[in-house]
């Protein structure tokens, strides 16, 4: 009883094409973890039979829209749920073409671990490096590589080897520091829920007990102090007349009554008086918590703002560098001013100089041809109308990212991150 | 500095009360939707959580369609009394009287789809740029593809093939005169998290989700409740069961399951070993494959 307070959430992301065995890997864990219920299963089943197919066809499960499931592909990412007594996951599941990059980086920017799939009959082709490297661009902490379809290779060790020396002479040029190879069969289910009595050569941990014991204490920064301010919230009655506090969820770092602060940018110091919630004061908060900070000045603070630790402070900068993944149909125009969000505040920006588009597949700098459409990523800089509080990425993803606005559209159009 | 974990429901909360600020932040006319549902009232204690020691500084809104469960109501009342927010009803029966809507006929009627009209007829009178609700991703495939900021068109119409891509935890809320957005912050929470969220902080709800004596019928696999909006053919026999209800709907539509669970607890232990989605016994679901998507595409919840 009451084990589930105990139980930590971690948030990880796929992409796959149609044949990889992505839809087959997740219908397992899914499964296994009974996590799949009579009634949807029973309703996956009619539509397979509908279809024609001799098996259920699990795909059915993520594919939630009518078009998708008419034309048997993903086309949005699709957010799936399940718990082992240890911990909940949320799974991003997207697809793994190149025509939808932009999907695979809106379901890693959130992510906490990437699941790579290799067929072990072709081992590292493009797809896989795609995957890598947007893993490695949106700094996911964690990367598994799980090398699928052992069965059709007779389950040999040398296959396996073979291809983690493949990937690791590859993926040295990533920045990614946890990578793990786990030899599996989706299909038969080795090394995913249950070891595998087959690949007894194989002496690692199967896919979920990686999943439930990775260490992601430290996926958080808990050292730069960050704090973009939300909203004010001011009561105006009894018996809070004089209350006055900065809500918003904590971007980096341990924040304590007594510390002494700087409200950026206008440079005001003050102290944290308390530490609010509904349940009562904290002695400390720590990302990614929301809390009400109360100062003890009355120091002009405002939506868009950010305190600091007064020793450790953010850039402030109007010229930024960014790695950009282009989001809309519509292809960026040279003159044209954009909304910039970046935490909590809003400012316009234009899109400055193009430095390269980067190839995805291979990391290759393309110089010569600097159009940018939908999908492609590319380094460049922006020049925005008010200086931005910044971090780098690598140092906190949640300082360190951008998204662009059309102004007239307000369609998302580009995700950025800060280098 | 590995004490610097939370656990699965304090990330959760921590990123709905996250959202619920954002809405204050970046519209000019929130309002919360209310069912009297379980899911409703989370979000709602959330929102209490979020703007604390203010009060909610949203309305609540329900769309009532004359068909609810008296307990519900008792509680939508004595909830609103305890928060001291203002109640806005928007009224099916008066969208049928205009003749803006129809009632459907037949055995299975129900005011279930009926609710749209009034819905939007009910933003468009208060002029509510945000409608934050309690649906969850995991509840149904269609609900599965929303955005935690989806967009309505000037007709209320969401387009899921169009959608916003959304990164990180930025949220963009900008809209045009006359569209709104639905938000949902408990996007990322399965009815389990709501349950073992509602025992941990032991959240008030209403008396019918507990194990309960009541007079009911069998239709559709299901024991469906006896009312005045039920109208029984000369083979159904009303009999007494003890029930509980996962979801709650309108009193024509909401079937429930034989049940001993009359605490928390033993409701939180009776979700774990489930086999049955918690929307399997809602008829409003089962009309089609793709009756979620339809009605969602319309402008519904």
């Amino acid at each position: 009883m009451n084990a589930y307070l105990d139980m930590e959430l971690l948030r990880f992301t796929t992409a796959g094409s149609v044949d990889d065995g992505k839809s087959t890997l997740i219908g397992r864990l899914l499964f296994d973890t009974k996590s799949i219920f009579e009634d949807q299963l029973d309703q996956v089943k009619r539509s397979s039979n509908r279809k024609g197919l001799a098996q259920a066809d699990l795909s059915l499960l993520t594919d939630g829209l009518k078009d998708e499931r008419e034309q048997g592909i993903t086309i949005d990412v699709a957010y799936r749920y399940f718990a082992t007594p240890k911990r909940k996951f949320i799974i991003a599941d997207t697809p793994g073409h190149i025509q939808y990059t932009r999907n695979m980086i809106t379901g890693a920017s959130t992510a906490n671990c990437a699941l790579v799939l290799i067929d072990a009959r072709h081992g590292v082709v493009e797809q896989t490096c795609r995957h890598a490297i947007i893993a490695s661009l949106l700094q996911i902490p964690h990367l598994i590589v799980c090398i699928n379809k052992m069965d059709l290779v007779d389950y040999q060790e040398t296959v396996f080897q073979k291809i983690k020396k493949d990937f690791e002479s590859f993926s040295s040029k990533l920045d990614i520091t946890d990578i793990r190879f786990i030899p599996i069969s989706a299909l038969n289910g080795d090394n995913v829920v249950n070891r595998s009595e087959k690949m007894s050569w194989y002496e690692g941990s199967t896919l979920l007990y990686t999943l439930e014991n990775l260490h992601i204490g430290s996926d958080y920064n808990h050292i730069d102090c960050r704090f973009p301010v939300q909203t004010v919230i001011r009561p105006k009655m009894a018996p809070y007349h004089d209350f006055r506090g900065y809500a918003g969820r904590i971007a980096g770092g341990v924040f304590k009554p007594g510390d002494e602060i700087t409200v950026l940018p206008s440079g005001f110091t003050s102290k944290i008086k308390s530490i609010e919630t509904f349940n009562g004061p904290l002695s400390e908060a720590f990302a990614p918590m929301s809390v009400v900070i109360q100062l003890t000045d009355d120091v002009d603070v405002s939506r868009g703002d950010m305190l600091v630790r007064s020793n450790n402070q953010p850039d402030l900068n109007q010229d930024i560098e960014i790695m950009m993944c282009w989001l809309d149909n519509k292809a960026p125009h040279p003159k044209s001013k954009y909304i910039i969000k970046h935490t909590t505040s809003e400012a316009k920006a234009i899109i400055k100089n193009i430095r390269y588009k980067l190839d995805v597949n291979t990391l290759h700098r393309n110089v010569e041809s600097l159009n940018i459409g939908m999908n492609d990523v590319a380094r460049v800089q922006l020049r925005t109308t008010k200086p931005l509080l910044t971090d780098a990425y690598r140092k906190n993803r949640t300082t360190g990212s951008i998204i662009l606005i059309d102004e007239s559209t307000h369609e998302t159009v580009a995700a950025g991150m800060i280098i | 500095m590995s004490n610097y974990n939370l656990t699965h429901l304090d990330e959760l909360e921590s990123e709905s009360i996250f959202i619920l600020r954002e809405v204050f932040a970046q519209f000019e006319n929130p309002c919360i939707l209310f069912s009297g549902g379980k899911d409703s009232i989370v979000v709602t204690h959330l929102a209490k959580k979020a703007f604390y020691p203010a009060k909610i500084p949203f309305p609540l809104v329900h769309i009532d369609t004359g068909h609810n469960f008296p307990e519900t109501m008792i509680f939508r009342d004595q909830i609103v009394a305890d928060l001291d927010v203002r109640l806005i009803v928007g009224l099916v029966q008066d969208s049928i009287n205009s003749g803006r809507s129809t009632e459907e006929r037949g055995k299975n009627a129900s005011r279930n789809a009926l609710q749209t009209n009034t819905l939007l007829d009910t933003i468009d009178l208060h002029q509510f740029d945000a409608c934050v609700g309690g649906a969850r991703r995991d509840e149904e495939k269609a609900r599965a593809k929303e955005r935690f900021f989806s967009h309505r068109d000037e007709f209320g119409q969401w387009d899921p093939k169009n959608q916003r891509p959304e990164l990180w935890n930025m949220f963009n809320g900008k809209h045009h005169q006359g569209e709104h957005f639905r938000v949902f912050p408990l996007s990322n929470w399965t009815e389990m998290d709501v349950w073992q969220y509602i025992l941990a902080k032991n959240i008030q709800i209403p008396s019918l989700y507990f194990a309960h004596q009541r007079e009911v019928i069998r239709r559709n696999d299901t024991w469906l409740p006896v009312s005045e909006h039920i109208h029984l053919n000369e083979t159904e026999t009303p009999v007494h069961k003890k029930i509980r209800f996962r979801t709650l709907g309108d009193i024509t539509i909401t079937g429930g399951d034989e049940s001993d669970a009359d605490t928390l607890e033993k409701i939180v232990d009776e979700v774990a070993v489930a086999r049955q989605t918690e929307r399997g016994n809602r008829a409003d679901d089962k009309r089609s494959e793709t009756s979620m998507e339809d009605r969602k595409k319309q402008g519904y919840f």
